[in-house]
């Protein structure tokens, strides 16, 4: 019954969803009496998609084998925390959870927003209606997670072993917060297309959406980040893997639209690019779950391999990305310039970085749909990889860095480069004192990395710059957010630097007993012993760890075989230290007996999520910054 | 500056920007994609010791062969058509084993033996990369 309940809900969010959209269509066109309506709908039908993912939720849990969803990626042997997680671990499942959150951002609109002009609220809320009846077709007719199995099944085949990790209750939910949270910014673009409504107090009611959206995202990347570092045993922590570019699109696009926003709300300026970027964000969002989730890619990400769920998502990528451009294209003639400004100028920055932002958005998604592309249209299979991103993105990253040190340092409306000079000079300084150190100390260092460091150096004196002679107690709270943010860039750029210039690989076969050195550690091979878990067997190694004179640590990297369904993974063992990591991994036994090793000293490598964590904070300061002025000053809000 | 002129500059601002862009991935593209070869087609292809190369087929049965080292294995990657001598120094993923699919990149060196940098294998009992699926079912349609 709970199946049928869940479906039930389904069907009915999807009518409601219908409801909201005609009567937000007829509510703008001047039927005043069904504007009241528009809102209440919304947060029903949010309801209802809610109610239909705790019901999965609950089947999950269960482990109701009837369904068939549950018995393909449940197990009962499997603990809790996976079976609840595992809801999502699959495609039908993160279809809903996707829906869902959909519903939840709509309903967040209706009950929240009050600073949006009437009109445009409920044109926005006709918007996130539109997206929402496609996701919707797409669940209840491609992917519904409900579907029963007859007879029912005495045992489920189990959750993917790499998806068995505390990582999957966080990374995923995380993530599509940010992914459909840009729907909002999406359908307030729209409503402001359809009621031509564009100016400082639009964009000061949007920049919340794409604030929270993008803080989500960002904690999403970080996690995912990790998450990848930590499961695969690679010992790398970004692979520009066509899902993870998936993700980091929609982040480009939004961090672009984050800063476009503030220069509308604070000089009316860049109001068309602002739409656009808005467009863009959620369009990169969808790019990025048509690629996830068509099956044209095969990863662990990549659950469904039927090619009509793919068809059915390019269908819904082309009519909402086209139907927005056309929008756009119709409109975008009718929306009054904006204010001008100085070539040298806050917003001048703001447009550099909006330039670079987006052209590295190109860069990365032409390496990611250029295979694909290329495939459908010829058969010709090829692989765009780490050395076709870092040399295309790597350079224009840099100099985006570059700008946003010298950003927060430009004046709005009009400045003047001798005194930016002036105030940027102790972080160039700063910035070239590293260079030359770094290339004294490590002579063969890659050109990106050195100045990565360099740049980072300069870019974390720049960030904390704006506080500089201000009085600490009453500098606004989005201020410290931008500065935090900023400051967060500087650290992960540290870290990414550090990691691939100074890392230090060992890979050996070792016999119990033989000690390896790796960095400034010692790691004795103590032994290899059979271990086990809930649903699976493992062999592991006991690493003895030492640093120095230090004291005696250990580490234990497995080599899991799970039974359901049959996997085997390696599950790393990584000590972490103030200046960096050890991870090691247990490889596989030599004909001889020995054992494989692979060791990593890994200097400073923390720092690429410690700033990722910044960023994220920084923004959520920025946000609540926001927020509170605006609560304290309504009537800013009508300037 | 007039509200027009300095539209159009950012608009040409803009143009350049992506041309920039454009080219810098294009070259990037040119120099750094790795295109997919089964063991039959880098046969035929001539390629080139040094350029970047996804090579996908199934592990021949009776090739792998382990290097006094303990870190470095042999072996020949087949699609029943022809075979290419592989190196590999590193741990072979989990399901990596003689008879399987398997999907490497990596370059070949100036002896014809390719020097696999990264190997793929299937994920876990119900997958596959699709590439060698693909190089799998073609070599089989070969075969016949």
């Amino acid at each position: 019954m709970i199946a049928e309940a869940g479906l039930a809900a389904l069907w009915l969010g999807a009518a409601l969803c219908m409801l909201q959209l005609i009567a937000a269509t007829l509510a703008v066109r001047g039927e005043a009496q069904l504007a009241g309506i528009v809102r209440p709908v919304a947060v029903a039908q949010a309801a209802l998609t809610m109610l239909a993912f705790s019901l999965l939720i609950w089947l999950f849990v269960e482990v109701d084998l009837s369904v068939a969803l549950v018995f393909e990626n449940d197990h009962s042997e499997k603990p809790f925390l996976y079976r609840f997680a595992a809801t999502w671990g699959n495609h039908e499942g993160s279809m809903l959870m996707w829906v869902a959150i959909l519903g939840v951002a709509g309903a967040a609109v209706a009950l929240l927003e009050r600073k949006l002009e009437e009109r445009t609220l409920l044109a926005t809320l006709g918007g996130q209606a539109v997206i929402g009846l496609g996701f919707y077709a797409f669940l209840l007719f491609a992917s519904n997670p409900f579907a029963r199995l007859y007879p029912a099944p005495p045992e489920g085949r189990g959750l993917n072993p790499l998806l068995q990790d505390p990582g999957l209750a966080f990374h995923p939910p995380t993530l599509y917060l940010g992914y459909v949270g840009l729907s909002v910014a999406f359908s307030f673009a729209i409503g402001a297309l359809v009621t031509r409504d564009v100016g400082p107090a639009f964009a000061r009611a949007m920049r919340p959406w794409v604030l929270g959206a993008w803080i989500f995202l960002t904690l999403g990347i970080t996690a995912g980040s990790y998450w990848a570092y930590y499961e695969l045993g690679w010992g790398g922590w970004w692979f520009w893997d066509p899902v993870e570019n998936a993700s980091l699109m929609p982040w480009l696009a939004a961090t672009a639209l984050l800063h476009s926003v503030t220069v509308l709300a604070t000089r009316d300026g860049l109001r068309a690019w602002t739409l656009m970027l808005a467009v863009i964000a959620f369009s990169m969002s969808m790019v990025g779950t048509f690629l996830v989730r068509s099956g044209i890619l095969t990863s662990v990400h990549a659950f469904a391999v039927d090619p009509r769920r793919g068809m059915f998502l390019l269908v819904l990528l082309f009519l909402y990305i086209g139907g927005a451009l056309a929008l756009f294209g119709a409109r975008v003639g009718t929306v009054r310039e904006g204010t001008r400004f100085d070539p040298v100028s806050r917003e001048a920055g703001l447009v550099a970085n909006n330039l670079l932002l987006s052209a590295v958005l190109g860069i990365v998604l032409v390496g990611t749909l250029y295979p694909l592309i290329l495939e459908a249209a010829t058969g010709t299979k090829l692989s765009v990889g780490p050395p076709y991103f870092d040399a295309a993105a790597g350079p224009l990253a840099l100099i985006l860095v570059a700008v946003m040190a010298a950003g927060p340092l430009l004046r709005w409306r009009r400045d003047n480069l001798a005194p930016l000079a002036k105030r940027l000079a102790p972080a160039a300084g700063l910035a070239l004192i590293v260079l030359i150190a770094v290339k004294f100390v490590a002579p063969s260092i890659h050109i990106l990395s050195l100045l990565g460091l360099a740049l980072a150096a300069g870019l974390a004196l720049a960030s904390v710059a704006p506080l500089w002679q201000r009085n600490l107690r009453r500098t606004p709270l989005f201020v410290w957010g931008m500065v935090l943010a900023h400051l967060g860039v500087a650290v992960s750029l540290a870290g990414m630097a550090c990691d691939s210039s100074f890392t230090v690989e060992k890979l050996v076969a070792a016999r119990v007993g033989e000690t390896v050195t790796v960095g400034p550690y010692s790691v004795t091979f103590d032994a290899i012993d059979p271990t086990f878990g809930a649903n699976w067997q493992a062999l592991q190694a006991t690493l003895l760890v030492r640093r120095g004179g230090g004291d005696m640590l250990t580490l234990s990297p497995q080599a899991r075989t799970y039974w359901a369904p049959p996997t085997e993974t390696s599950e790393t063992a990584i000590h972490t230290a103030l200046d960096g990591q050890l991870y090691t991994v247990l490889g596989k036994q030599a004909p001889d007996g020995r054992w494989q090793l692979r060791l990593w000293w890994k200097p400073f490598v923390t720092l690429i999520w410690a700033g990722g964590a910044l960023i994220a904070i920084g923004g959520t300061l920025a946000l609540i910054g926001r927020l509170w002025r605006a609560r304290r000053r309504p009537q800013e809000v009508w300037l | 500056m007039k509200p027009k002129t300095q539209r159009l500059t950012l608009a040409l601002l803009a143009v350049v920007a992506i041309i920039a862009a454009a080219l810098l991935a294009l070259s990037a593209l040119k120099d750094q994609a790795a295109y997919f070869y089964t063991p039959s087609d880098a046969a035929k292809a001539h390629l080139q010791p040094g350029a970047a190369v996804r090579l996908g087929g199934m592990v021949e049965k009776g090739s792998l062969t382990h290097l006094p080292d303990g870190v470095t294995i042999t072996f020949a990657v087949v699609d029943n058509a022809a075979t290419v001598p592989v190196r590999f120094k590193g741990i072979v993923p989990a399901l990596f084993r003689e008879g399987s699919g398997v999907v490497a990149d990596g370059r070949f060196d100036a002896n014809g033996q390719f020097v696999a940098e990264t190997i793929l294998a299937k994920h876990d009992e119900r997958y596959m990369p699709p590439e060698v699926a693909g190089a799998m079912h073609k070599s089989e349609s070969l075969k016949k």
